[in-house]
């Protein structure tokens, strides 16, 4: 294999010429509204084994940035400046350079793994297809050296996976795939979009010790983009902040996290929610009254289990003896990786989906044998918020009728203490009264979310079931919603089921926390013994990737967690050269 | 690029915490920007100008009922003929066989076609939505059944069943629009079916459903509007197919009965004449024409400005 051996040079990294630079990028857009400035001037480098990071919200040009490297923008849009791969500038290149450049000298890792991979070909088919377009390797030869490949990125029994379909596969045995395809052709750069949003916390960490050994073991550059600051402390070297287009701060790991000069980037890691500094960062939330002895609780769960059908197969068990209760103003948060059931559990204390066996009850009253009249009654105690604000609002809908909604749904009141009550209620999610007639796409994500959480709130609810209501918003979006949703929780002190899987988010709100994995409950108490003091090891394993955004703290929670799983008798994802 | 088009401005705290709202300098509702982009669409507003000229010319000209319209003559008598019944300046159009106006006839035979065309847009466009909705929305059995019906639909030839039953209705135009729609609804079920599959997934509905909503509501206020684009595009398609097939079926015969006339009708008369009096032939085929390929291009111009992710034209 000598002669398809990739260049071993790990030892002297973060020196030499940079092999990624944007010198003077600038990029718009011609929309039907005019020219849209996506990127204002950005200067940045990138040298073999470093990792920066490129950091900022949604809309602030990251990823059209790392998108001209690769020549890839659409039709509508106008570039200037220069951006150089591996000595190459990009703006130079016809079509069949570009195709030279693209996965030789820059390759790409994208975020959704499921989307990245063709669905109809085998991964065999996908990795081979570079190897061949670029002339490395053919026919067995470069089913050999894709073989070879996944070896290298950890995934076991190779042989056999060439011949399976990306379905077939895990999430994060996908993005390993994704990056085997990435290093096929042994670029000197590799562009990460957002390669762990998509992913658990526990496949998260596997895949950035991945990524991190690629820089140590083949001197590849990075360039990781991403919002989460916890990522960036657990990879970067260094760091370049961008707001709408510009560069704000540049600088290394420690300078720009631990000692922010731009007053942007202070706001931006401020708003971080920090795992294990506890409730507070965002206000406070009431402590629930002590319970009052015959009291129903808002919300009890009974050996709930609760089953998907499936033609022609049995049916799927999604929630398997389930038992906890949420206490009258209480807020309970319910923690777990995709696929926990913890979602499902949710929509069966909405009453959208029914219990296979086991109960629901809600402020004493049984879901599954409540009817007509009186379950619509008790619809009325029970507010939801749902994850993408932009789906749960009916786009057609200006946003006053959607706040009066319920209250048209239940017939309370006319319409002039309709209005009033919206009024009021946009005033305590600290929205502006003009919104009242705009629609829903004219609000930006966070004001969405708002405009849900009043929604829920309209009809004063005992009980809020909120299923993972900030995890589609940016960080500093997500902090001003967290507030609110404290001012709000200590003013009409409702019970809540918060169910999310980020552990830091439900560290500032939770009274007591409950951790699923595969349907059942792996632990559940008090959050201060939970996340403090966790007995169970999936618990303490969740608890050990989740990134902080401190770049020293997360380096020994990173050793730490190694160390966890050697303990467990695992070993950490590395590349297998 | 998603990315660049959400501006948001706002955020959080420490910062003032009630965000700004979205600062472009006009923002448009969804509607709003239909009707832009359909604007844009150069063919579909040349298309919706003739369609309007046809209409207006057809209505006014000869009148409808017992309101008089602007032109002279009417399509009952029979007057003397100008030579050999060519066009001349008192019958643009030219004259009949019998020396009737044809230009009055033709106007007569659009307002009918016209009619039936629309009538049969809109009853297939109520019987497909509802099929479709109710399919979509309440899915198990009821699905099933209404699927199997509209199969059913599918596959009787459907010019054979419109012929038996435009015969059926002995020439009683309104009789015709309803045999008409209720065997055309049957695309627009399924695509307004497959778009309510859809919808009734999505966060809003199930919101709705947990407030308690009705599901009556839930269809007609949360979910319908939302196929909007779906049905309107349908239902201009729809109108294009119906002008065609009411003419087949006059021109076969089976559709509308003398003494009315459609368009249809008058080609069938007239199909014999194509070489000794072509524009016998000629004027109420350029009509159908016209007709036929504005509500088409009408109807492309809309689906572009629902979706314009899959946009035809280069702007």
């Amino acid at each position: 294999m000598t002669t398809l051996d990739i260049s071993t040079s790990g030892a002297a990294h973060t020196t030499g010429d940079a092999v990624l630079s944007f010198e003077g990028l600038t990029v718009s857009f011609r929309t039907e509204f005019g020219e849209v400035h996506a990127v204002k001037g950005v200067d940045l480098d990138v040298r073999p084994g470093e990792v920066v990071a490129l950091v900022g919200e949604s809309g602030s040009g990251k990823s059209v940035t790392s998108t001209t490297a690769l020549g890839l923008l659409p039709g509508n849009a106008r570039v200037s400046g220069t951006v150089t791969v591996g000595g190459k500038a990009v703006g130079s290149l016809d079509n069949a350079g570009l195709r030279r450049l693209r996965g030789n000298d820059v390759a790409m890792v994208f975020q959704e793994p499921m989307t990245a991979l063709n669905p109809v070909l085998t991964i065999g088919d996908q990795l081979t297809e570079g190897l061949q377009l670029h002339g490395i390797a053919y026919g067995k030869q470069a089913e050999a050296r894709a073989a070879e490949l996944l070896r290298m990125v950890g995934i076991p029994e190779p042989e056999r996976r060439l011949k399976q379909y990306p379905h077939e596969l895990s999430g994060g045995q996908r993005q390993r795939v994704v990056i085997a395809m990435a290093i096929s052709c042994d670029p000197t750069v590799i562009i990460a979009d957002e390669p762990t949003t998509a992913l658990d916390v526990t496949v998260q960490a596997e895949i950035l010790d991945l990524l991190r050994s690629l820089t140590q073991k083949l001197d590849t550059a990075i360039l990781l983009i991403t919002h989460n600051m916890g990522v960036v402390a657990d990879m970067a070297d260094r760091v370049a902040v961008m707001l709408k287009g510009d560069l704000v701060e540049t600088g290394t790991v420690d300078q720009v996290l631990n000692h922010p000069k731009h007053e942007y980037t202070k706001r931006l890691l401020a708003a971080v929610p920090h795992l294990g500094e506890g409730p507070g960062q965002f206000g406070e939330v009431a402590q629930p009254a002590p319970p009052v002895p015959g009291e129903a609780a808002a919300l009890d769960l009974k050996n709930l289990v609760i089953e998907y059908h499936r033609i022609g197969r049995p049916p799927f068990r999604a929630v398997d003896d389930v038992s906890f209760h949420v206490d009258p103003g209480e807020i309970v948060g319910l923690v777990g990786e995709s696929g926990s059931g913890k979602s499902t559990i949710a929509k069966c204390a909405l009453g959208l989906i029914p219990a296979r066996s086991g109960s629901v009850s809600i402020l004493g009253h049984d879901f599954g044998t409540t009817r007509g009249k009186r379950l619509k009654e008790l619809r009325r105690r029970i507010g939801v918020v749902f994850q993408d604000p932009a789906a749960s609002l009916n786009p057609r809908f200006p946003i006053g009728d959607l706040i009066a909604e319920p209250l048209v749904v239940h017939k309370v009141g006319d319409a002039r203490s309709r209005r009033e009550k919206v009024m009021e209620l946009l005033d305590a999610v600290e929205l502006p009264r003009e919104v009242f007639n705009r629609y829903p796409h004219e609000l930006s994500g966070g004001q969405r979310q708002r405009v849900s959480i009043a929604r829920a709130l309209t009809l004063e609810p005992e009980l809020l079931v909120a299923d993972e209501p900030t995890s589609a918003l940016d960080v500093s979006v997500q902090a001003s919603v967290l507030k609110v949703f404290t001012s709000l929780q200590e003013r009409y002190r409702f019970a809540c089921l918060f169910v999310s899987h980020d552990l830091a988010v439900i560290d500032l709100l939770a009274h007591r926390v409950v951790v699923m994995q595969n349907g059942e409950i792996v632990e559940q108490g008090p959050r201060d013994s939970v996340l403090r003091a966790p007995r169970e090891d999936y618990t303490k394993r969740l608890l050990a990737a989740a990134p902080v955004p401190e770049p020293g703290e997360q380096r020994r929670r990173r050793e730490a967690r190694h160390a966890l799983l050697t303990s467990l008798g695992e070993e950490s994802a590395e590349l297998h050269l | 690029m998603s990315d660049t088009q959400q501006n948001s401005s706002g955020w959080g705290p420490g910062a003032s915490d009630v965000e700004e709202l979205v600062p472009e300098a006009k923002s448009y509702s969804a509607n709003q920007l239909v009707v832009r982009r359909f604007f844009r669409h150069r063919g579909a507003i040349v298309a919706m100008i003739t369609l309007a000229a046809v209409i207006v010319v057809a209505f006014t000209s000869i009148g409808v009922g017992p309101i008089p319209g602007w032109w002279n003559k009417d399509i009952a008598t029979a007057y003397d003929k100008v030579g050999d019944g060519s066009p001349t300046w008192a019958h643009p159009f030219g004259q009949n066989t019998i020396g009737k106006d044809y230009f009055a006839l033709t106007m007569r035979g659009t307002q009918v076609s016209l009619y039936i065309a629309f009538g049969v847009g809109l009853v297939s466009t109520l019987i497909g939505t509802l099929v479709g909705a109710i399919a979509g929305y309440f899915r198990g059995i009821l699905d099933s059944l209404l699927m199997r019906l509209t199969d059913v639909v599918i596959i009787i030839p459907l010019l054979a069943i419109a012929a038996v039953l435009g015969r059926m209705t002995g020439g009683d135009v309104n009789l015709l629009v309803l045999a008409l729609g209720v065997l055309t609804w049957t695309s627009l079920a399924r695509l307004v079916r497959g778009e309510v599959l859809s919808l009734r997934e999505r966060d809003f509905v199930m919101a709705a459903r947990a407030v308690g909503t009705h599901p009556v509501r839930i269809i007609v206020r949360h979910i319908l509007p939302n196929t909007v684009g779906v049905v309107i595009v349908s239902a201009t398609l729809t109108i294009a197919a119906a002008i065609l097939l009411e003419t087949a079926l006059s021109f076969l015969g089976f559709g509308v009965q003398t003494p009315d006339v459609s368009l249809g009708s008058l080609i069938s008369e007239y199909k014999n004449a194509f070489t000794t009096r072509p524009w016998l032939f000629w004027w109420p085929g350029l009509m159908i024409l016209a007709i036929a390929l504005s509500v088409n291009f009408i109807g492309d111009g809309l689906r572009d400005a629902f979706d314009p992710r899959q946009t035809s034209t280069k702007e």
